[in-house]
């Protein structure tokens, strides 16, 4: 006999609802299998089993949240007999398992067996591993099982965020994530903040330039230049980027930049361009339009939940001139850019007027100092005084 | 044939007294490899030479008299205690001391070191640090002169101590049974590290096991330039009329531990100090003086200048320039060719 | 032209021989006997003792002679009758051949040639059935050869010759009565590893006398539809990574098939380069397919069962494609 338990499916992911199960009693179950939907209060995410067994008992019903860490269900391993009436533990019982630092001790999951050759295609195929089912050897998910699943025709995994779901409930689930991550944001991170004004008439200029006869959908808007500038500043100061987890720092190479999407119905989420520094900016725009799309309309992946890296927040549209943001744990630094405007600039000795933007940093004062944090924002100005390069 | 320019006793070939000028080159070059190894060890404690440092002191009547026998052209197979034969060969002695120090200005570019000085321009072929290594070397080098005609003595210096090996076994059957003009050219000082050759053969008359390959024979006292000279000079020109091998043995001694790790912990102090009554230096010396053939101004004369060489190799190895630690994966494999 | 493995060695050794003075064949009966494997038939009436040599059974004297000959000038191949007596002789290999351009700063070449048989199927028994190039393939300073065609066996020795360095040379005593048509342009380097069968779904990647087992092992996996490359490494060491790392990231899988012992051989470090430069290329685990970790048994039910053997062969890619 062994525990199926929720998995942490994101590190700020405290609690879950169990939507649906995909699997009743008596069912045999091989690892790698989805057998549970489980609402995160950002997306629906399809939960799988590490492990071949056969289904004893279902301790959780639909519509419970539960903590992080609760027992499931229970199985049996394959060739085991089920045991006598009335032997079976209590689910609430298992639940007290729950770890009682919330993010630190979560359950461990297993590694779901992806060969890298299919993680690679599926990454820029934009498939979601977690919904494969694998074939290859000990059910591992293979290139053919992600390319199959891009074919047209090939069939569909559950919808996220099922319509069950009135809206209301939901965003009061997003709100109290929001509250649980930066409460803990403010209450573990000591942070410092900096900002820099940047004369933007040269990015100005060449973005418009750039634009110049493509058609409006394939324009590219400076929020893509400013995402691959902060990229490029990142390449530079890697302390800015990555994770604090566990009393230390961990580097991250690739820029995965969180982009702050507001939601119509109110709420943020912040989910992951991945690779920004490597990708050319039509790319990223066509991806940053992708990722804005899905956001709103519910569909994310659950790599572009936990992924980000750094943040970067944009409320220049509300026409703030600076912003001064909250770490989104675990990363180690938020960069926000306010409304670019003209504003009184003294060049040559003369005084003229200039359009410009204020960046600004939040940092991890545990990971970086100031002084880096200055650096990093002077390389970000540099990038942006010379969009041509990026 | 008496090269030497000194008088012979009748009926023996060996020389009594030596010319003038020979003289004082065997003395002085013994000089020069004892100034320059003493200086060795002082550099080896101030940590300036580091790794095994094995000295010839005592033994450096076998190197000198022996390399005044072989002519330039003649290859030189040699041991892991072969700094004298190294400098007498014609190495200079800032090379030598350059690749003590491990500079790229060394005569194996600093990749050697003490046990593996080369140089190929005067068919100086190492620096074998595997006992009885050299022995198989010295078979071929032979061989290939052999067979392109070329009328050249290859002299393959090893202790008593390669006599154990296989090596010593195979090497002097091959050389006997292919008649090849290998000079074998045996340094006994009576002790493999620490074991001494009563411990270590059930045989210890060299010559026996050689001569059991029907190779010829001469067994010298080691410690006597002279007749190391007189000995070596024989047997290479036997070997260059005749073709085949022959075996030369010399009964030394050195008088310092087996290398700086060395303890000493298996001979006793009186042994020592008896072989070194017998000093070859010391000795020769003394015996130029007593035929009126050196002074002792003379004597610190050569002594001098050997003392000034050896300061002089000092300088250049000290402000000789370290390889680039870039150009590490050089020499591993020869470069061009079929690369 | 259809000739043996071992005519084509003794074509490319007399051509050796007649093509240059400096060149000579030494080892244990090359000579009266005609070759342990009849290789050199016939040379030692034709180039004479002095070139021709028959040595007494002393491997570490004659490969040591072997190297100071080519110090002095010679161009001489050594023949060890097996790598199993070439343990007598790695002092000189190792110690000598290997080291000397190294110790000497740069100074002195070992332009040397070591043939030697190799590998068991023959019901030798333990002593004569060793696969050791790995020993051989570990230590810088010396090019390792595993000729395992007809072409191969033909034109492999000249670049070996002309190759300043010592070269180490396998011939798989399996291979000797293999028969094959030679190509016209059977001259070759001994640089690069070979694709000896084009395939998109596996590489199947080995060496010496296990290149004929994969390749039937690739025949008969084509029967049911699979489709795999069988890449000859041919030469050992340097390894060809750059063919390697090409050949897996196109079929994003490996087998590797290697006579030697599975711990520290020759497939391991294959499958260390795989990882190293197309892991995220990789579709499923890379599998050997090496001998069994045990001495080579003389019974020939249990030596069979000691070595890889197409069946294996079968059997493993077939776990790693999972069909």
């Amino acid at each position: 006999m062994f525990d199926f338990t929720l998995p942490s499916l994101g590190a700020d992911m405290d609690e879950g609802k169990l939507i649906e199960w995909k699997v009743k009693p008596g069912d045999a179950v091989s690892k790698g299998q989805v057998v549970a939907i489980v609402d995160t209060s950002k997306a629906a995410v399809d939960v799988e089993i590490w492990q071949d067994g056969v289904v004893h008992e279902l301790l959780i019903e639909p519509g419970e949240r539960i903590p992080v860490g609760t027992v499931l269900a229970t199985l049996l391993e394959p060739g085991e007999e089920a045991p006598p009436q009335g032997a079976a533990r209590g689910g609430r019982q298992a639940g007290a398992r729950a770890p009682a630092a919330p993010g630190a001790g979560a359950a461990e999951t297993a590694r779901l067996r992806i060969s890298p050759a299919a993680r690679k295609r599926a990454e820029a195929l934009g498939v979601d591993l977690a919904r494969l089912n694998g074939s290859g050897p000990g059910g591992a998910v293979t290139l053919a099982d992600v390319e199959v699943a891009v074919q047209p025709g090939a069939p569909k995994a559950p919808e996220a965020a099922p319509a069950a779901h009135p809206a209301a409930d939901r965003n009061a689930e997003m709100r109290r994530a929001i509250a649980a991550a930066m409460s803990r944001s403010k209450r573990e991170i000591p942070h410092y903040y900096l900002s820099e004004t940047i004369p933007m008439a040269r990015a100005q200029n060449w973005l418009t330039q750039a634009n110049e006869g493509r058609p409006i959908t394939e324009r590219l808007l400076m929020a893509v230049v400013q995402l691959k500038a902060v990229a490029a500043a990142l390449a530079q100061y890697p302390e800015m980027n990555g994770f604090f987890r566990d009393g230390r720092f961990e580097p991250v190479q690739a820029a995965h930049i969180g982009v702050a999407i507001s939601l119509r119905q109110g709420g943020l989420i912040a989910p992951a361009l991945h690779d920004v520094g490597s990708k050319p900016l039509d790319q990223l725009m066509r991806e940053l339009a992708d990722l804005v799309k899905r956001t709103r309309a519910g569909s994310l992946r659950s790599s572009e939940m936990s992924d980000p890296t750094i943040t970067v927040t944009n409320l220049g549209e509300q026409g703030v001139e600076t912003v001064m943001g909250v770490i989104y744990p675990p990363q180690v630094a938020l960069v926000g850019f306010g409304r670019i405007m003209e504003r009184p600039w003294v060049e040559d000795g003369a005084l003229v007027a200039l359009p410009t933007v204020v960046a600004s940093l939040a940092a991890d004062h545990r990971v970086s100092d100031g002084h880096r944090g200055a650096l990093f924002l002077a390389e970000l100005r540099e990038r942006l005084l010379r969009p041509e390069e990026l | 044939m008496n090269e030497t320019g000194g008088k012979t006793k009748a009926g023996t070939g060996m020389p009594v007294q030596p010319g003038r000028p020979f003289a004082h080159r065997l003395l002085a070059d013994m000089l020069r490899i004892r100034r320059m190894e003493e200086k060795c060890a002082e550099l080896y404690g101030a940590q300036k030479i580091r790794g095994f440092l094995h000295l010839y002191i005592g033994e450096e009547a076998c190197a000198t008299g022996a390399m005044h026998a072989l002519d330039a052209d003649d290859n030189v197979v040699a041991t892991y205690r072969e700094h004298g034969h190294a400098l007498l060969r014609g190495v200079p002695m800032d090379a030598i001391m350059a690749e003590m120090f491990g500079k790229a200005a060394g005569c194996s570019r600093g990749r050697g070191g003490s046990m593996h000085l080369f140089d190929a321009a005067r068919r100086f072929y190492g620096g074998n640090a595997i006992v009885g290594g050299g022995l198989p070397l010295a078979v071929g080098l032979a061989l290939a002169d052999r067979m392109q005609g070329i009328r050249r003595v290859t002299a393959c210096f090893f202790g008593e101590g390669a006599v154990a090996e296989g090596a010593f076994h195979e090497g002097m059957n091959l050389a006997a049974l292919w008649r090849l003009p290998v000079l074998f050219l045996c340094e006994n000082n009576l002790y493999a590290m620490g074991t001494a050759l009563d411990r270590s053969e059930s045989q210890t008359e060299l010559c026996v096991k050689a001569a059991s390959y029907k190779v010829p024979t001469l067994k010298v006292d080691g410690m006597d330039v002279l007749a190391v000279h007189e000995a070596t000079r024989r047997a290479a020109q036997q070997v260059r009329e005749e073709g085949g091998p022959f075996f030369v043995e010399f009964r030394t001694f050195r008088f310092r531990a087996h290398s700086m790790f060395d303890p000493e912990l298996y001979r006793d102090k009186a042994e020592v100090e008896e072989w070194k009554k017998r000093g070859p230096i010391h000795s020769f010396s003394a015996q130029l003086k007593a035929a009126g053939e050196l002074t002792e101004d003379g004597f610190l004369e050569l002594d001098a200048e050997a003392e000034a060489e050896v300061a002089a190799a000092v300088a250049f190895a000290e402000a000789a320039p370290w390889e680039p630690v870039e150009d590490l994966l050089r020499d591993v494999t020869t470069p061009g060719a079929t690369r | 032209m259809r000739i043996s493995y071992r005519e084509a060695m003794r074509q490319a050794l007399h051509d050796a021989l007649a093509s240059d003075p400096r060149v000579f064949l030494m080892g244990e009966d090359v000579g009266r006997y005609g070759g342990t494997y009849a290789v050199s038939k016939g040379f030692y009436d034709e180039f004479g003792p002095e070139r021709i040599r028959d040595t007494p059974l002393s491997e570490l004297g004659f490969v040591g002679a072997g190297i100071g000959a080519a110090l002095g000038g010679m161009r001489p191949i050594v023949e060890v009758m097996t790598v199993n007596f070439s343990l007598l002789a790695l002092d000189q290999i190792v110690n000598s051949a290997a080291l000397l351009r190294h110790m000497s700063g740069g100074q002195v070449s070992v332009p040397l040639v070591i043939r030697m048989a190799t590998g068991a199927g023959r019901q030798l028994a333990a002593q004569h059935s060793h696969s050791l190039e790995n020993w051989y393939a570990h230590i810088p300073g010396i090019r390792v050869l595993a000729p395992a065609t007809i072409a191969d066996a033909r034109g492999m020795l000249a670049p070996a010759l002309a190759d300043p360095d010592p070269v180490v040379m396998f011939e798989h005593a399996q291979l000797y009565n293999m028969e094959g048509k030679l190509p016209d342009n059977w001259q070759c380097d001994i640089e690069r590893a070979a694709i000896r069968r084009p395939g998109s779904q596996l590489s199947l990647i080995t060496y010496g006398g296990s290149l004929p087992k994969a390749l039937d092992a690739a025949a008969e996996l084509a029967r049911d539809g699979i489709d795999v490359e069988v890449v000859d490494l041919r030469v050992l060491r340097p390894l060809d990574t750059e063919t390697i790392a090409e050949s897996v990231s196109r079929t994003h899988r490996a087998v590797i098939v290697d006579e030697g012992w599975r711990s520290g051989s020759l497939a391991a470090e294959v499958m260390a380069r795989i990882v190293e430069n197309c892991f995220y290329d990789l579709d499923a685990p890379p599998v050997r397919v090496c001998s069994e970790e045990v001495p080579i048994p003389y019974a020939k039910h249990m030596e069979g069962a000691a070595l890889p053997q197409p069946a294996k062969i079968v059997a493993a890619v077939r776990e790693v494609l999972n069909v």
